[in-house]
């Protein structure tokens, strides 16, 4: 039986982990090589590093610190930010990245999921995605599974993707997007709760059940955690791995705690 | 060494190796494929571009040569798939056809890609040891060819994760991201006497 995972994320801005609340106020969080390992050493599944630097050069130095950080790491590392080309994709992967995850590049430019999925394969094209609660538009009236219903609209669900760090809505519907982009070829969702991240308020569990009832791919649940008992409920909602940085970067648990915690709720996990 | 199927696991791979004070060359030619000492085949993507890729750079019989003489090998997830004589994934393609067998999807109400942790059970007559595997596959081997040894795994129904014969081995899953496991299997596997 396959187990759930749990999936600490390193965001990295010039060769240092940083972490954030909705993607802005970035703080100092460690060095990645000796987070990595010493989470692969608390028993974390796998590694998400996502390049949050705001520029092309720092992008260049993401490289290296993938290849620094696969030197030491001897489990699933998963590269995403800045991937606006197949070559781009090639490049991480031959820095040690075994998946790749899209974001605004495909958002603008779908067939990118699909280019990058025939040429290295659907297990290693993730899509990420950042979902926020729709605000505005028309009123609602209704709601039917995850879904509303506004006059005058078809049904769609209550999140829209936002790019850019969270800076700009697209009004794109997170459930759709997650359907075609899976059609393309992408073998897993990195679904992350903008609302959510790094607030510690739990994860967006109707989020993930929106979106992992709609998809056949794994999807994993990130944005709020702070306890295992928020792991253990993106799970029960379909979720095939959670992610965790924020109470991991600041010492407040362990991934050997979140483990144990999810299987003393009877999940099955690595040990 | 570690013939060049394709970018996406080879640095993953040398990496492992490299942890393990050993230090793995990618393939360049056909000879080199036969003679080498070890062997590793890795792969991941789709069926036809890996076998096509063997097949430009010329090294289909050197790889069956080396399997069919019993000299150490490691293939490695679709690397383990193109020991097979077909895939459903590209029926028209014509794998290395070491064992008889075609390559199925995973089918039923079950996630696809099979992507994380899952336990591996050995059938007893093989060197692999029971333990949580890292796996990323879509297809899979669905019974031990005969003369095999190996292991199983279930998702969704019991699948080979392993099959072993002679200093031949081969795995569905990534022993080089499979922990501290993963890297004993391939220490194991690299100071075999062969």
């Amino acid at each position: 039986m396959l187990a759930a995972r749990v999936i600490p994320c390193l965001d990295i801005k010039d060769g240092r982990v940083v972490k954030g609340v909705r993607f802005q106020e970035l703080r100092d969080a460690g060095d990645p090589v000796e987070n990595a390992a010493a989470y692969e050493e608390q028993g974390a599944d796998e590694i998400i590093l996502l390049d949050v630097s705001a520029t092309p050069e720092g992008r260049g130095n993401a490289v290296e610190t993938v290849r620094a950080v696969r030197s030491v790491l001897s489990i699933p590392l998963t590269v995403g930010g800045g991937v606006r080309r197949e070559s781009d994709a090639g490049r991480l992967l031959d820095a040690g990245a075994d998946k790749v995850g899209v974001n605004t590049a495909a958002v603008s430019r779908p067939d990118l999921v699909a280019e990058i999925a025939s040429r290295f394969g659907s297990q290693c094209t993730v899509l990420a995605v950042d979902a926020a609660a729709r605000v505005g538009g028309p009123p609602v009236i209704g709601t039917e599974r995850g879904h509303i219903r506004t006059s005058g609209s078809q049904l769609r669900s209550r999140w829209e993707v936002v790019v850019q760090s969270g800076s700009h809505r697209t009004g794109l519907d997170v459930v759709e997007w997650c359907r075609k982009a899976t059609a393309l070829g992408a073998g897993e969702i990195l679904l992350t709760s903008w609302d959510r991240d790094g607030t510690r308020d739990g994860y967006d569990v109707e989020l993930i059940a929106a979106v992992a009832g709609s998809v056949t791919v794994p999807v994993i649940a990130s944005g709020g955690a702070a306890r295992s008992e928020h792991l253990v409920t993106a799970l029960r909602a379909g979720a095939s791995a959670a992610l965790v940085a924020s109470i991991l970067h600041d010492g407040d648990t362990t991934v050997a705690d979140l483990k144990l915690g999810l299987s003393r709720a009877g999940i099955t996990v690595r040990r | 060494m570690v013939v060049p199927t394709g970018t996406a696991n080879t640095a993953s791979v040398i990496a492992a190796f490299r942890r393990l004070d050993s230090d793995p060359v990618l393939a360049v030619n056909p000879k080199a494929v036969e003679e080498a000492d070890r062997v590793v085949l890795p792969g991941v993507g789709a069926f036809a571009p890996a076998i096509n890729r063997i097949d430009q750079l010329g090294m289909r019989e050197a790889l069956t040569t080396r399997i069919e003489s019993d000299r150490p090998t490691l293939a490695i997830c679709l690397g383990m798939q193109l020991l097979c004589a077909s895939s459903e994934e590209n029926p028209d393609a014509t794998g290395l056809g070491i064992v008889p067998e075609t390559v199925t999807r995973f089918a039923g109400d079950l996630r696809v890609p099979q992507l994380g942790w899952n336990m591996v059970e050995p059938d007893g007559s093989t060197s692999l040891e029971a333990g949580w595997a890292y796996f990323a596959n879509s297809y899979k081997i669905p019974r031990l060819p005969e003369s095999w040894s190996g292991a199983t795994t279930d998702y969704g129904g019991s699948f080979v994760s392993a099959m072993e014969r002679g200093a031949i081995l081969a795995c569905q899953f990534h022993p080089e991201l499979s922990g501290a496991w993963g890297s004993n299997l391939l220490r194991r596997w690299l100071w075999k006497e062969a």
